[in-house]
């Protein structure tokens, strides 16, 4: 039964992915483009050498963490679109921790460092999911709103609180301490950030398929009544995954802090956590889908660069096909469950 | 009497009063949008895509035809065929109108910065505004009192879009499917055409909302001219529970919110400007957390949004 319905999602994703790509070609045809050669430059600027393959694996790393802070609170039911604002939270707190670990040696320092992004980003979605469950009050909107007061917060603070003014082109907070600075794994320029990403995809994979409290989620998210009745402990696991899902985008946050920037500043704002909806929503919510996912979509993005350079395509360019790709997907949730072929062998 | 600058601290409450009415006009037509919609029983998260677009797109139009009024239609009907793509989506069976809406806000925005890159440098010509405060000696005075037409347009339409809903067969069968979806089906009607219809007038709505931001105020276009007051429009709603009028007076109130800060600035407050940038979305939240409640639905909810079930 599992394996027949990954075939029919999978399935589904490339056909929805195609139609997209075939949207997105018409598009560029309106500007006299010929969309072959757009496509090849998309696949040569994401997939085509081990330079592109390294810039779109550093693009994914943060992906699969903000994937992860859709996806996790969707299985239980909750619809949280909270990642940009929890990547931001999680990149302050880490800075904020920075402050008071000069003297730490980095093999303590670091995880500290990690724990503190983490922390930031879960208490962030975390206050979501308590005031869903204490108060009613819709997890969507409040963290979209979040998000907004998320990067209105890092910005006060690096214009005046925590600015380091020696910084002139535009305001940073004060880096951390540089032996607490995380570099590229050995013999690539991919950042540390791309290896937590995929372990944290697999523990949320063993959590959510092999535990009590991954079950738990997804009979929640499945039907409230008959989590209610057998007697779930709901607001415990809408609390555990909503802070657990924040904890994933701090998390990239603290990595891109620790291992890319070396402080925070808007260049944290970028959108990966908008990405990471799309990401998680693509993945259909599978921890093991958002790290394929997130490194198709990291591809998307590199190659804006490319798209660019060749056909002077404005960077945005890849923005338009992430949101052709994003409608496309979610209407094809209406096909599942129509086609015979994955239906015919059961029992 | 006084030399006309020297105002002092009175240029605080002027400057936020006269900030209030620029700031709330898209607030009010984005909220009105989406009142329509949402009362026809779904949620368009996207209408901050379609603010985004429609300014684009009318600061494009004005541009290139000269005519900003033109550039005003221009963005309803961009705006109208986002909230098409948006209903006709969302009558596919299983497909989530929330998710539909976070999506048309990224497709939205992405498309307004790939079409709109030209538009960044050229000046577009701009709406004309009314000049009420002509009788005054004080400039702040003029200047707040230069209010646009779009404004009174969306003033006027807020008591129509209330006595349309409640006192017309359209406002009712809108009602109707909003409220409970069976009944409407087993007048005859159907739902799914209602729904698309109702999203494509909020968006026609948003549309011109945008078209205000990039033709009158700021009156630029440029990739950071709306940062999130379409999305604020819709939670705003939940706040007017549904109904035009109370859209018009809290569209004021989050203008004013908004308008705080620069109005702080024009006087020389900087401190914190960051902070009060914040302002609008923690009142939202504000109002959202209070105006919510575990033990009932939100109050004035159309029974059929996925939000009061």
């Amino acid at each position: 039964m599992l394996a027949r319905s990954s075939a029919e999602t999978a399935t589904i994703s490339a056909a929805a992915l195609l139609l997209s790509l075939a949207l997105f070609g018409g598009f560029v045809a309106l500007r006299g483009l010929n969309p072959l050669e757009v496509y090849s430059a998309l696949f040569a600027g994401a997939f085509g050498n081990w330079f592109a393959i390294q810039y779109t694996l550093t693009q994914a790393a943060p992906l699969m963490l903000t994937g992860l802070c859709t996806a996790i609170p969707a299985r239980a039911g909750l619809l949280v679109i909270g990642g940009e604002g929890a990547l931001v939270m999680g990149g302050v707190a880490t800075v904020l921790a920075g402050a008071g670990l000069t003297g730490v040696p980095a093999l303590l320092g670091i995880p500290i460092l990690c724990l503190a992004g983490a922390a930031g980003g879960g208490l962030w979605i975390g206050a979501a999911g308590a005031l869903r469950q204490w108060r009613g009050v819709n997890e969507t909107i409040a963290t979209l709103l979040l998000n907004y007061i998320a990067i209105a917060v890092m910005n006060h603070l690096v214009s005046g609180p925590i600015r380091d003014f020696s910084q002139v082109l535009k305001p940073a907070s004060w880096p951390i301490p540089e032996h607490l600075r995380l570099g590229d794994m050995p013999g690539t320029s991919i950042h540390w950030g791309l290896a937590a990403g995929i372990l944290v995809c697999l523990l949320a994979w063993v959590l959510m398929r092999k535990t009590t409290f991954g079950f738990a989620v997804d009979v929640l998210g499945g039907n409230v009544r008959a989590a209610q009745l057998v007697g779930l402990p709901i607001a415990r696991i809408v609390l555990t995954a909503t802070v657990l899902a924040g904890a994933a985008a701090g998390l990239a946050g603290a990595f891109e802090v620790v291992a890319v920037h070396g402080f925070a500043s808007a260049s944290l704002a970028v959108g990966f956590g908008y990405t990471g909806i799309l990401v998680a929503f693509l993945a259909r919510q599978s921890p093991l889908g958002v790290i394929l996912v997130s490194i198709l979509l990291g591809g998307i993005s590199a190659s804006g660069g490319l798209l660019q350079r060749h056909f002077g395509l404005p960077d945005a360019a890849t923005l338009v096909l992430r949101g052709i790709l994003f409608v496309v997907v979610l209407a094809s949730n209406t096909v599942y469950g129509r086609f015979r072929l994955f239906q015919g062998r059961a029992v | 009497m006084q030399a006309p600058t020297e105002l002092g601290w009175w240029g605080v409450p002027i400057a936020v009063v006269g900030g209030t009415i620029r700031v709330s006009t898209p607030y009010l037509f984005v909220s009105l949008g989406e009142t329509l919609t949402e009362k026809g029983g779904r949620i368009n998260l996207g209408l901050e895509g379609t603010l985004v677009m429609g300014a684009m797109s009318a600061y494009a139009t004005a541009y290139a035809t000269g005519s900003p009024w033109l550039g005003v239609l221009v963005a309803g009907t961009v705006g109208a065929l986002l909230g098409l793509l948006h209903g006709l989506a969302c009558n596919l069976p299983r497909v989530n109108d929330i998710a539909v809406g976070i999506a048309l806000f990224l497709l939205g925005t992405g498309l307004a910065f790939y079409l709109g890159k030209p538009y960044i440098e050229p000046v577009a010509p701009q709406l004309p505004s009314l000049a009420l405060g002509a009788w005054s000696a004080y400039p702040q005075i003029r200047a707040a009192l230069e209010i646009n037409p779009l404004f009174f347009i969306g003033v006027a339409l807020a008591p129509l879009m209330r006595w349309g809903l409640g006192n017309t067969r359209c406002g009712l069968i809108v009602r109707t499917v909003g409220d409970n979806a069976d009944a409407a089906r087993t007048l005859g009607y159907s739902v799914e055409r209602v729904r698309a219809l109702g999203t494509m007038a909020g968006g026609f709505l948003a549309g011109i909302g945008g078209s205000f931001l990039s033709l009158y105020y700021p009156g630029t276009w440029n990739e950071g001219l709306s940062s999130g007051q379409g999305l604020m429009a819709v939670t705003l709603v939940i706040f007017a529970r549904w109904n035009p009028v109370a859209c018009f007076y809290v569209s004021l109130l989050f203008g004013g919110a908004t308008a705080l800060g620069p109005a702080l600035q024009s006087v020389g407050i900087t401190a914190n400007y960051y902070l009060y940038g914040a302002a609008p979305y923690a009142l939202t939240l504000a109002l959202l957390i209070w105006s919510s409640s575990t033990k009932h639905a939100l109050v004035g909810a159309p029974s059929e949004l996925t939000i009061s079930k």
